[in-house]
């Protein structure tokens, strides 16, 4: 776990050569079955999503009876209507998830994001009193489950009146132990001394110095907690649905999960709500499908952060 | 503690070796260290107040019982014998750990081999194939649960209608004889893009020039692919390996997700887990979950642990 030869080959690998010799590596045939492979595994990971779009697009008959099968579209396209359907349901409930969802999402991923950056700068570049005691702490609280903690942390909010509002979600999403364990293995190599003693020799703040010069160096580490913190925040289930009654505060994944039991609970009197739910869990992916196609140059590299240490 | 920072304190103003003005360097070190734990401050708060308050808080629980004539009395550790001898309860340790045990090797081998023939292609396709697998860390692990769920379903899932083309009937994965198979390849469906991720990108911090000499000892691409390559991302391996066991033992939302449509197969005591939520919140018996919470925490801390210190000694060797 204390390598970093890994880490001081990822910034002198030579991409020329590593281009030079996957060319040599050349007859179009050999490549012929990794490519077969990949094509089978691809359709693999994609047939589910494939089938939710699909699905999404046929009216209630359709989906248990379509004139196509379960994997093609049946002979009318109701993915309007079913939109429709959709966002008016219970008084538009769909959207105020979604909502939800985007604000817990938002603050709990950008609060455990800020404060990540500043403890992992704090670790990395200073040396005080608990320093050592703290990252051990830290270290050891990677290996701690989360969702061990939902329960009694549901009994301590109970016991202050927050269950059941936006905080009991919130509050506890700030906690993120692995990502200021990132953003102290990347302080500590990206941000080099001599720039910081630089910079407060030329009379900057420590907060200006922190702003000004560390903070740009550090951003695709930045970009990629962030992005951990707001999936991890926007997937959540164990903890919302431990602290939430109020059914105007679930997000979209609570939410598609008590739509769900009610659909299951009446076989057959509920069967609109498959419909629903369908529907309703194609445009609830869509979000962040599109965060991680446009943010990819960022994650790419990023995700690897922790193996180099 | 104190012993330790002297000496930080002491290598970092040894490199510099300049004495005199050490009076003024003291100080500015004492300022500059009040300034890193301000950095840290906000941090350990949020530590504190949902870290270590809610373990310690779970373990205060888990000393006490509630009964109904009794009230809430002191229980000492009897929690922890109930739990322990609780059928229910190591039933459901038992799945995870068998889970773990062969799903963990599935999901490491599946993510290794894409990402080891993804690294060797440099095609539009592969790069396209990459996102792809990858897709599916994007999508909400309670969604995707739903999603084979329905793909599962004998009344409107292409499983049945796939195997009606045969005259077959196609099994139910989420019947008692294939919940196992069935969780499996939600899981891996779910992870393995992310995995394979971190691979591909410990893949290509590799200098090629090693390939290259591997090439000209005559190494095949296998061999290279086995001998050179495996052994050089051990570390993102190890790091994949301890998140996977710790997300398979405290396994919760896809069984959960898929309670209601697997007719009674996945129970209330399904995992550990699902365990002490429904020992919460149907029965009200926060004293018990709590021990069940607390004693999940530290077999899983202590399990990691032993793991990394093994994996730590073999590599030191090797």
């Amino acid at each position: 776990m204390t390598t970093t030869a890994p880490a001081a080959s990822l910034t002198s690998r030579s991409e020329p050569s590593r281009r030079r010799l996957s060319a040599a590596r050349g007859p179009r045939q050999r490549t012929l079955l990794p490519h077969l492979f990949l094509a089978i595994l691809v359709i693999y990971f994609l047939v589910p999503l494939w089938w939710l779009f699909v699905a999404s697009t046929k009216n209630v008959q359709g989906l248990f009876s379509g004139a196509h099968g379960a994997l093609w579209f049946d002979s009318r396209f109701n993915l309007g209507s079913n939109l429709h359907q959709l966002v008016t349901y219970n008084d538009g409930i769909y959207l105020r998830w979604i909502g939800n969802s985007l604000l817990y999402a938002l603050t709990g991923g950008l609060g455990a994001t800020v404060l990540a950056v500043l403890a992992g700068y704090g670790f990395a570049k200073f040396r005080f009193a608990g320093r050592r005691v703290m990252l051990a702490l830290l270290l050891g609280s990677v290996m701690v489950p989360l969702t061990a903690l939902v329960i009694p942390t549901f009994v301590l909010f109970s016991n202050l009146n927050l269950t059941d509002t936006i905080w009991a979600v919130i509050l506890p999403s700030l906690l993120n132990p692995f990502g200021v364990y990132l953003m102290q293995v990347y302080t500590a190599d990206a941000v080099p001394d001599e720039l910081l003693d630089a910079a407060r020799v030329d009379g900057a703040g420590e907060i200006m110095t922190f702003l000004r010069v560390a903070f740009p160096l550090l951003r695709p580490a930045v970009v990629t907690v962030l992005l951990l913190s707001v999936v991890g925040t926007w997937n959540n289930y164990f903890l919302p649905l431990a602290m939430l009654a109020n059914t105007k505060l679930f997000p979209i994944t609570v939410g598609l999960g008590l739509w769900q039991g009610q659909a299951s609970a009446n076989n057959g009197g509920g069967t609109s709500l498959w419909g629903l739910i369908i529907t309703g869990s194609l445009v609830s992916v869509i979000p962040l499908v599109i965060a991680f196609l446009s943010l990819q140059k960022y994650w790419q590299g990023g995700l690897s952060l922790g193996a180099l240490k | 503690m104190a012993h330790a920072t002297a000496v930080d304190v002491a290598s970092s103003t040894s490199t510099i070796g300049t004495r005199p003005d050490r009076g003024r360097r003291g100080l500015n070190e004492r300022r500059r260290s009040r300034t890193g734990l301000l950095f840290v401050l906000p941090f350990a708060v949020v530590f504190l107040a949902f870290l270590i308050a809610p373990l310690l808080y779970a373990f205060y629980l888990s000393l006490y019982s509630k009964g109904l004539a009794t009230g809430v009395v002191f229980a000492g550790l009897s929690n922890y014998t109930t739990a322990f001898t609780d059928p229910s309860f190591l039933k459901g340790v038992w799945f995870v750990v068998r889970f773990a045990l062969v799903l963990i090797p599935v999901q490491m081998i599946v993510s290794l081999a894409l990402a080891l023939v993804l690294d060797g292609l440099t095609t539009r396709f592969s790069r396209f194939a990459r996102l792809m697998i990858f897709l599916p860390y994007a999508i909400p692990a309670v969604i995707g649960a739903l999603m084979w769920g329905f793909l599962y379903s004998p009344t409107f899932g292409p499983m049945q209608q796939i195997a009606d083309v045969f005259g077959a009937q196609a099994p139910f994965l989420l019947d008692p004889d294939h919940v196992f198979g069935g969780l499996m390849n939600v899981v891996t469906w779910q992870w393995a893009g992310y995995y394979m991720i971190i691979i591909f990108a410990a893949l290509r911090g590799i200098d090629a020039s090693v390939y290259e000499a591997a090439r000209i000892d005559g190494a095949s691409s296998l061999q290279i692919a086995l001998r050179v390559k495996v052994p050089m991302i051990s570390s993102a391996l190890l790091l994949i390996l301890v998140f996977a066991l710790i997300g398979t033992l405290q396994f919760f939302t896809e069984p959960q997700a898929l309670r209601l449509v697997s007719n009674g197969t996945i129970t209330p005591d399904f995992t550990p887990n699902i365990y002490a939520f429904s020992q919460a919140f149907a029965y009200a018996n926060f004293n018990y979950a709590s021990a069940i919470s607390f004693s999940l925490g530290i077999v899983v801390f202590i399990a990691v642990y032993v793991f990394l210190f093994l994996t730590r000694k073999r590599g030191s060797i090797a």
